[in-house]
């Protein structure tokens, strides 16, 4: 569980990138944290591993506070992945980048070898084992940076645009692991612009702008509401968008599932012509 | 005459075991708006690098076949002298910007070509304004957000007014609105002053809308190249793990359930929600 009360932080240059945040994650929940560039999003995510320490308030985790906790020891419990794959890959191989918590969190070399290939085969990474993660593509590198953090299975996972360069397999991967996770009661947070990952995977969502929380619920409440969203710099997911120009002739606005969207239009079509 | 022209490209890294482009050969027209795509680590960043000269000049390695853009032979000419020809905007903002402010880094480029320097103010000003970063002129490139260096990536690009400009996902760090509103500037450059742009790709529910050219690639290959209406339509575009936009498959998904709408696959939610109004309205 990740508590966060009236949480403020102004970086070494007085910018104040949160100005009072305060949200309950429980355990084995999926949220989504949306917002422009600059929200204050990252920032705040950086809190929940001890990254970066409240100016005031407090962060929770699981009822430690993060002031007293070192980052060492709040990163076995949750792993962060940055936004950028090259702040987090130095090692020679992809193997040895996957291989080097592990080995500092102390894991058996068999454990390792076991854990290793169990996360390249989940982001299949198994062929660049041995390879270097710099003559990797943009996107395989960020699947990279992903798999030495899943692998030493942190009970909570925080993504920071886990979907950039993604291609949509890959994509559909992630959501799919999501879900896994959550199944066995793991706590996701990601941070995303990403909509239509957004649409298709139903998190909770919650929207930031200027250091604070203006929005929290579920997907097909918020990611349907333009004027809440358009505070926020996101766009509707283009299910929404559809219906929100068909809205005039009766069709409900909330709707951002393709298979829904697909039944409500087919319906509506039926009766119109008095079947 | 074609402004981009290949032949049989086929380029290998160095240490290398196989080729990241084999056998590309493509044609792009002046003033398109080409779209490339593809699964990850299928060769379009690669192939973004051979229209400078990146490859292979920066990258050495051993490149096959024939390529030309605009009209020079880019083997024979340095990366420099394809500068003013073709601008590039990176995936990775942080790999292009080196400059002790925002605005120093967009007014490099047209310094090193020796423009006289009120035209320099001018076009930085320009391109600033057009990118929205005019008030971070003064800022380190290195001190803002992930988004606004890609702007200032791009702004970098577009001050020099080049023929070709190929972008490299170049808005994947910005929220959805501003990525929005940097796309309708590329746009707005390729229909008003016949830009040509290559845009490579993965979010086509963002970007299908744009392009007249769709170029689909897989594991080094084109697999598929023409109209997106029609490659957006095919089975084969699916089945390589193209992300189709949501406003197609919802058409073909209502197509295939009977739904009586017209031929044109929409390529956007303002194209399907007009072929839907109208199957209402004929009812």
């Amino acid at each position: 569980m990740i508590e966060a009360e009236n949480v403020h932080f102004s970086y070494p240059n007085k910018v104040e990138a949160l100005k009072g945040v305060s949200i309950t994650i429980k355990d084995g929940e999926f949220v989504a944290i949306m917002g422009q560039n600059g929200a204050g999003k990252s920032t705040f995510v950086k809190h929940f591993n001890g990254l970066l320490k409240p100016t005031s308030g407090t962060i929770r985790s699981d009822g430690v506070e993060t002031t007293k906790s070192s980052v060492a020891s709040l990163a076995r419990n949750v792993g962060f992945v940055f936004q950028n794959p090259d702040h987090q890959l130095f090692s020679e191989t992809v193997e040895d980048e996957i291989a080097f918590a592990l080995k500092n969190f102390g894991f058996e070399a068999d454990v390792i070898e076991k854990r290793v290939t169990w996360a390249l085969n989940l982001l299949s990474l198994t062929q660049y084992r041995k390879t270097s993660p710099f003559l990797l593509s943009g996107g395989e590198r960020k699947r990279v940076a992903l798999a030495s953090v899943l692998a030493w299975d942190p009970k909570t996972l925080i993504l920071d645009e886990p979907t950039i360069g993604q291609d949509h397999e890959q994509k559909e991967k992630l959501r799919q692991f999501i879900m896994q996770m959550q199944t066995q009661g793991k706590t996701v947070v990601i941070v995303t612009h990403d909509v239509e990952f957004v649409a298709e995977s139903n998190p909770r969502v919650v929207l930031m702008k200027e250091g604070k929380i203006v929005a929290d619920g579920i997907g097909k409440e918020i990611l349907t509401n333009p004027a809440i969203l358009e505070l926020s710099s996101i766009v509707l997911p283009q299910i929404a968008q559809v219906f929100m120009k068909l809205k005039s002739l009766g069709f409900p606005k909330n709707i951002i599932d393709i298979y829904e969207a697909k039944e409500i239009i087919l319906k509506t079509l039926e009766s119109k012509t008095g079947k | 005459m074609a402004i981009i022209e290949t032949k049989d490209l086929t380029y290998t890294y160095p240490g290398a075991s196989k080729p990241s482009i084999l056998d590309v050969s493509i044609k792009i027209e002046k003033g398109e708006f080409v779209l490339i795509t593809g699964p990850s680590g299928c060769g379009k960043t690669t192939l973004c690098r051979c229209f400078n000269g990146l490859v292979p000049h920066f990258y050495q390695g051993e490149l096959k076949g024939e390529i030309s853009v605009a009209s020079i032979d880019t083997l024979k000419h340095h990366t420099y002298e394809m500068a003013k020809h073709v601008g590039l905007v990176f995936q990775n903002p942080e790999n292009q910007l080196f400059a002790l402010s925002v605005e120093k880094d967009v007014a490099f480029g047209l310094e090193n070509v020796g423009v006289p320097r009120e035209e320099i103010r001018k076009k930085v000003d320009w391109a600033l304004n057009l990118t929205g970063i005019y008030d971070l002129r003064e800022r380190s490139p290195h001190e803002i957000s992930g988004g606004q260096q890609q702007r200032v990536a791009i702004a970098s690009v577009l001050a020099m007014e080049p023929e070709i400009i190929v972008l490299d996902e170049p808005t994947s760090f910005l929220d959805p609105l501003s990525a929005e509103k940097i796309f309708e500037v590329i746009y707005d450059l390729n229909k008003k002053q016949g830009i040509t742009v290559i845009l490579v790709e993965h979010r086509l529910d963002l970007t299908a809308k744009y392009t007249n050219h769709l170029i689909v690639m897989d594991q080094g290959k084109v697999r598929l190249e023409g109209n997106p209406r029609e490659i957006l339509s095919s089975e084969e575009t699916r089945l390589i793990g193209v992300g189709i936009p949501k406003a197609t498959l919802l058409y073909q998904m209502l197509k295939k359930d009977g739904l009586n709408l017209n031929n044109s696959t929409p390529l956007s939610s303002e194209e399907l929600a007009a072929q839907l109004l109208e199957a209402l309205k004929s009812r």
